[in-house]
C-alpha cells in the first residue's frame, strides 16, 4: 500500500528549479528574443492635479524609442475607465482610474504615458523627456483630511465618501445603554503594503500567423486578466491566453487587475507586432501598486460583571486611496471578521470608505482582518483591565462554544453569503496557547525580570478567518499512456508550494507515485475556468477540485481495468500507478489503462499499438460508448455553499527597554487550526512568513505620506521591512485540527493566519509591559518613548 | 543621442560571455539579459534587498550596484554556478542549496539566489557558525515569504553537510593510506 502523503512533510518539488536558478519569473521570459521591446511609464509626480498639456514631441528623437502612448492615443474600451471589479450596492460612488490618466491625476504614481523602446534604460530616458503641464489641486491625505472634506478627491463625490455600510444584529446601542459597564475606545491603524520581493510584471506577444495574443503576468488571477485583456482590446476570449509563470510573492497586491500595464503591454505588442515587456521597479511598486490597513475605529461596548459583551457598536473610517477597483472587500471583511471567536449579544457596525489622494487600497494578506482583530482584542483587553480580570478569562466568557457550530452571526460576509462559522474549538485552542507561552507562569517571570531592572509584557490575540471563499475552482486530471499524471488547476501560485501540496492529493486519491504527478497552475490554455489565489483559498478550493477530478479519473480507470482484468471494480485497487485485483497477481498499469481508454486508428508507439481498432473493443459496439469520452481523464469543479472558517491565537512576550523604549521579542507562540493539514511543513512556513509580515506591520512598516501626498519612504532604504534580525528567532507552533465539514478533505485555508493578530498581540504585550493603553499601531520606539512621557507622573518628571 | 557601446568579456561560472553594453548597464542586467543567466534576481535595484547578490572573485557583491564594465577582470559566480559536478547534466545541489531544500528555506524562491550566494561565501569564512552568527550572516538580505527562521536553519544545516562531507573525505583518505 502506498503510504498516505496527505498530512506529511513532503519536500517541495518546486525547490529544485528555484535552487538551481531555473525558476521562470515574468521578467525572465523572452530574454533571448532580439525583437523584445521594453516599456516604461511616466507617473504623476503630484498627488492631485489637472493635466492641461502633455508634450511628447522630444520623445521620438531618442534613439531606440519605438512608440509612446498617452490617453489621447487610446480608443474604444481602452479609453474608458478601468473596471470596477467588485461592485456593491452600498458603493454608491465607486471610481476607477484610466489606463493612462485623462485630464486629472489623483495620486503620486498614477500612470500618464507609456513608452516602448529597445531597452528599459532607453525607455526611461524617453519618459524623462515628456513634458506635462499640471494645474495643481490641493490633495486630500489621510483619514482626518478625508473626513473633514474641506477638499474633495473627486469633484463629484461629496464628503469623499465612496460608500457607507451598516450591519446590525440585535440592538447594540440599546444593549450598551442598559449594560452594567461601558467603555469607549478610539483606535488607529496605519498603512502598510504587501511588498513582495518581485514586483508586478507583464510580457505579451502577438502572433500574426495565428492571430493570437499570449500574455504572461505575475498576476494572482490569470483568468481575470484574460477576461479584462480580451474585453479592453476588443478580442475574442478564445484569441487570448494568459499564463502566470513563477511568481515572486503576491500577498494580495497581484490579485488586482487589470493594472494599466497589463493592458498597455498587450496593446503595444499587438500594435507593434513585437513582444513587449514591462517590469515594475521598486519605487513604482511603492507608488503605483496598492497599499492596505489604514483605518480609524470608534468603539462603544457594554458588558456585564463577567466581561460578557452585551452590546458592541463599532464605527470606522477606511482609507481606500484614490480609486476603488476592488470595491469594499477590505472594509467588509474588517466589519464582519472583527467578531473573531466571540459572540457579542448585540452588534452594530457602520463604516465609511473614504477617498484620499494616495495609492489605492486593496487586500494585503489578512485583508482587513488585522484591523478587525486589533479592534476586538483591544476591546477585550480593555474590558479585562476595567474589571480587573485575567485577559484570558474575559475571552473565555465570550467564546462561541464547540457545540454551537454551525454558528450564525446574523451578518453578511464578503462573499455575499451569511456569516456562518462551520467549526472550531476555541476553548481548546486557548488552553493550548496558555500552555505554549506559559501564560500562568508569566507573573513569576515578570518579577524575575523586574529584579534585574528589565521590563517585560505578555499579550494574546485570537482571530477567526473566513478562508476558501467561492465561487469555485476546477481541476483537470489526465493520465498519459506513460502513466504520468498531468494536472491543471486554474488558480495561480506565488510560492505556497501548490505543486507539491496538490500532487500529494493526487498521489493519494488516484493511487499514483508522487513523482509521476505534475501540476500546472494559472495557465488559461489548460484550465480556462478559474477565479484566483486570494483569501487563503487555494488549498481549499483547488485542493478539493483536484481531489474530485482525481476521483473521476480513478472511477474511469477502475471501470476500464475491471473490463480488461475481467474482475469486479470493487475488487480492484490502485497502488503506485498499478491497478490490481486484490489478493491476486492480476494487474495492469495505469498507463495501459490510459491506452485502452482511447481507441486509436493510428499506432505511434508500442503502447498505442495495443489500442488500435483492430486490437481492442467489441466490434458490435461503437468504439467510444455513447455516454463516454476517449482518454483517461477526470475533470471536476468545487463550489462550496460558503467560506470555511479557520482560527488561531497568538501570544507574545516582549521586553521594552526602560531607557530607549526599544521593543524586543522574547517569545512568540501560535496555536493554529486550519482543519486537516495537507503538508505541515508548508503550513508552518506560511505561519513563519505571516508572523514576519505581522512583526513588520506592528513595529516597523508604515507608508510615510507628507501633507502634499508624497510618499517619503518609497524604497527599501526607508520602508523598514524586517530582516532576520527583527523577527522572532523561533516561533512555537501548535496545531489543532478541527476539520471543515464543507469540503471533502476537511481543510481550511492557512495563508493569512500568521499576520492577522500581530498588531493586536503586540499592542497587548507592550501595554502589559508599560502599564498604559496602546491605541495606535504600528508603534516605534520613539512613539513608545513619547507615550511614556505623556503618561509619566508629572510629579516624577518635574 | 547615441550611447558609447563597450565590448565586455565577463567570466561567469567558468564560461566567458562576450557582451556589448553601454557603460551604464548594471551587472545584474548584463547577467540576466545579456548572458541569459536569469537566476540572479532583482528586488530593489538600490542595494538593499540582496536578491541580486553574486560572488565576485568569491566575495558576495550586489550586482545591481556594479556596472557590467567594471566586472571585466573578475570571476563571477551566480546561482547557476553553485551546483556541483556529479556527472549528470543537472549537477548536484551544493550543500547550501541542499540545506534550503531540507529545511524549507524558500517559498517563492525570488530572494533565494541572493541568500544562496551570500551563505556560500559566509560559510567559507566561518564554516561552523553559531545560530546567532548564522542569523548575522543573512541579516543583510530581505525575504518576504519565509520569516527567516528556516533560512537560519538552512545555514546551520549547510554547515553540517559540509562538516559531514569533510569528515567523510578525511575518512576515505585515511582508508586509502591504510
Ligand atoms: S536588487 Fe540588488 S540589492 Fe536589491
Ligand atoms: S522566498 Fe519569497 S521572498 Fe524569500
Amino acid at each position: 500500500m502506498t503510504t498516505k502523503l496527505f498530512g506529511t512533510k513532503v519536500a517541495r518539488v518546486e525547490d529544485q528549479r528555484f535552487l538551481r536558478g531555473q525558476g521562470r519569473y515574468v521578467d525572465d521570459l523572452l530574454h533571448d528574443d532580439p525583437r523584445l521591446l521594453h516599456a516604461a511609464v511616466l507617473r504623476s509626480p503630484h498627488a492631485h492635479a489637472r493635466i492641461t498639456d502633455i508634450d511628447v514631441s522630444d520623445v521620438l528623437d531618442v534613439e531606440g524609442v519605438v512608440a509612446v502612448w498617452t490617453h489621447d492615443d487610446l480608443t474604444d474600451a481602452m479609453a474608458e475607465p478601468l473596471p470596477l471589479l467588485i461592485p456593491h450596492p452600498t458603493l454608491t460612488h465607486g471610481r476607477t482610474q484610466y489606463a493612462l490618466a485623462k485630464d486629472e491625476v489623483n495620486h503620486v504614481g498614477e500612470a500618464i504615458a507609456f513608452v516602448v523602446a529597445v531597452d528599459r534604460y532607453v525607455a526611461e530616458d524617453a519618459v524623462a523627456r515628456i513634458r506635462v503641464t499640471y494645474e495643481h489641486l490641493e490633495p486630500v491625505v489621510g483619514i482626518d483630511a478625508a473626513r473633514a472634506a474641506t477638499r474633495l478627491v473627486h469633484d463629484d463625490v461629496p464628503g469623499n465618501v465612496g460608500a457607507r455600510m451598516e450591519q446590525e444584529n440585535g440592538d447594540a446601542r440599546a444593549a450598551i445603554a442598559d449594560a452594567p459597564h461601558t467603555l469607549v475606545l478610539d483606535l488607529d491603524i496605519e498603512r502598510s503594503a504587501c511588498t513582495p520581493m518581485e514586483g508586478r510584471g507583464t510580457v505579451a506577444r502577438w502572433d500574426p500567423d495565428t492571430s493570437r495574443l499570449t500574455v504572461w503576468s505575475s498576476t494572482q488571477t490569470s483568468t481575470g486578466v484574460r477576461g479584462c485583456v480580451a474585453a479592453k482590446l476588443g478580442l475574442d476570449l478564445a484569441k487570448v491566453d494568459v499564463i502566470t509563470p513563477d511568481v515572486g510573492g503576491g500577498f494580495g497586491v497581484k490579485v488586482v487587475h487589470p493594472w494599466p500595464e497589463e493592458l498597455l503591454v498587450p496593446l503595444a505588442a499587438k500594435t507593434l507586432g513585437r513582444p513587449v515587456k514591462f517590469t515594475e521597479d521598486r519605487r513604482e511598486h511603492f507608488i503605483s501598486s496598492a497599499h492596505e490597513r489604514a483605518q480609524q475605529h470608534h468603539v462603544e461596548v457594554g458588558f456585564d460583571d463577567a466581561g460578557r459583551v452585551l452590546g458592541l457598536n463599532v464605527e470606522f473610517w477606511h482609507d481606500h486611496g484614490a480609486y476603488t477597483p476592488y470595491g469594499l472587500i477590505v472594509p467588509i471583511i474588517t466589519s464582519t471578521q472583527l467578531l473573531g471567536p466571540y459572540k457579542p449579544l448585540n452588534y452594530r457596525v457602520v463604516f465609511e470608505s473614504l477617498y484620499t489622494n494616495t495609492v489605492i487600497v486593496t487586500p494585503y494578506r489578512g485583508a482587513g482582518r488585522p484591523q478587525g482583530c486589533f479592534v476586538m482584542e483591544r476591546t477585550m483587553d480593555a474590558i479585562a483591565a476595567y474589571l480587573g480580570k485575567d485577559r484570558t478569562e474575559v475571552r473565555s466568557a465570550n467564546f462561541i462554544q464547540p457545540d454551537e457550530f454551525p454558528y450564525e452571526h446574523g451578518l453578511i460576509f464578503q462573499d455575499g453569503r451569511e456569516l456562518t462559522y462551520d467549526s472550531g474549538d476555541y476553548p481548546a485552542s486557548l488552553e493550548k496557547l496558555k500552555a505554549l507561552v506559559g501564560w500562568d507562569d508569566f507573573e513569576d517571570f515578570r518579577a524575575e525580570m523586574a529584579a534585574q531592572g528589565r521590563r517585560v509584557g505578555i499579550g494574546l490575540a485570537c482571530y477567526v478567518e473566513g478562508t476558501g471563499v467561492g465561487p469555485y475552482e476546477g481541476a483537470h486530471v489526465h493520465v498519459e499512456t506513460s502513466g504520468k499524471v498531468k494536472v491543471a488547476t486554474g488558480l495561480t501560485t506565488q510560492g505556497q508550494g501548490h505543486q507539491t501540496a496538490f500532487a500529494q492529493i493526487v498521489a493519494d486519491t488516484l493511487g499514483v507515485r508522487f513523482e509521476d504527478v505534475e501540476i500546472t497552475t494559472g495557465d488559461t490554455r489548460k484550465m480556462p475556468y478559474a477565479v484566483g489565489t486570494f483569501a487563503s483559498r487555494a488549498a481549499v478550493m483547488s485542493g478539493s477540485a483536484i481531489h474530485l477530478a482525481a476521483l473521476r479519473a480513478k472511477e474511469k480507470a477502475l471501470r476500464i481495468a475491471a473490463e480488461a482484468l475481467e474482475a469486479a471494480e470493487e475488487d480492484l485497487e490502485i497502488v503506485d500507478g498499478v491497478v490490481s485485483v486484490r489478493g491476486t497477481d492480476a494487474s495492469i498499469d495505469l498507463g495501459t489503462v490510459a491506452v485502452l481508454s482511447n481507441p486509436l486508428r493510428y499506432a505511434f508507439d508500442e503502447a498505442s499499438k495495443a489500442a488500435t481498432q483492430f486490437s481492442v473493443g467489441d466490434p458490435g459496439k461503437p468504439p467510444v460508448a455513447e455516454d463516454d469520452e476517449p482518454g483517461l481523464e477526470g475533470k471536476d469543479f468545487y463550489s462550496p455553499p460558503r467560506s470555511t472558517f479557520a482560527n488561531g491565537m497568538h501570544a507574545v512576550i516582549v521586553e521594552t527597554d526602560p531607557d530607549t523604549a526599544e521593543i524586543t521579542i522574547l517569545k512568540y507562540a501560535v496555536v493554529h487550526d486550519c482543519g486537516h493539514l495537507i503538508n505541515p511543513m508548508i503550513v508552518e512556513g506560511q505561519i513563519h512568513g505571516g508572523v514576519a509580515q505581522g512583526v513588520g506591520g506592528a513595529l516597523y512598516e508604515r507608508m510615510a505620506y507628507d501633507e502634499s501626498g508624497q510618499l517619503l519612504n518609497a524604497s527599501f532604504m526607508d520602508f523598514l521591512m524586517p530582516y532576520a534580525s527583527e523577527v522572532p528567532t523561533s516561533i512555537d507552533i501548535d496545531h489543532l485540527e478541527t476539520p471543515s465539514p464543507l469540503n471533502p478533505l476537511g481543510i481550511k485555508g492557512a495563508g493569512e493566519a500568521g499576520v492577522i493578530p500581530s498588531a493586536a498581540v503586540f499592542a497587548a504585550a507592550i501595554e502589559d509591559a508599560e502599564g498604559f493603553p496602546i491605541t495606535a499601531m504600528p508603534i516605534s520606539p520613539s512613539e513608545l518613548y513619547a507615550l511614556r512621557l505623556s503618561h509619566a507622573d508629572p510629579e516624577e518628571t518635574s | 543621442m547615441s550611447e558609447q557601446i563597450h565590448d565586455v568579456r565577463l567570466h561567469v561560472n567558468g564560461s566567458v560571455h562576450e557582451v556589448r553594453v553601454p557603460a551604464r548597464r548594471l551587472l545584474s542586467d548584463a547577467l540576466r539579459h545579456d548572458c541569459g543567466l536569469t537566476g540572479t534576481h532583482v528586488g530593489c535595484e538600490h542595494g538593499v534587498c540582496g536578491a541580486c547578490t553574486v560572488l565576485v572573485d568569491g566575495a558576495p557583491m550586489r550586482s545591481c550596484l556594479m556596472l557590467a564594465v567594471s566586472a571585466v577582470d573578475a570571476e563571477i559566480t551566480t546561482v547557476e554556478g553553485l551546483t556541483e559536478d556529479d556527472g549528470t547534466p543537472q549537477g548536484r545541489l551544493s550543500p547550501v542549496q541542499q540545506a534550503f531544500s531540507d529545511c524549507h528555506g524558500l517559498q517563492c524562491g525570488f530572494c533565494t539566489p541572493g541568500f544562496l550566494t551570500t551563505i556560500t561565501a559566509g560559510l567559507e569564512e566561518n564554516p561552523d557558525p553559531t545560530e546567532d552568527e548564522a542569523r548575522e550572516m543573512i541579516a543583510g538580505n530581505l525575504c518576504r515569504c519565509t520569516g527567516y527562521q528556516n533560512i537560519v536553519k538552512s545555514v546551520l544545516r549547510a554547515a553540517e553537510i559540509n562538516a559531514e562531507a569533510d569528515a567523510k573525505s578525511k575518512a576515505d583518505a585515511g582508508q586509502e593510506r591504510a
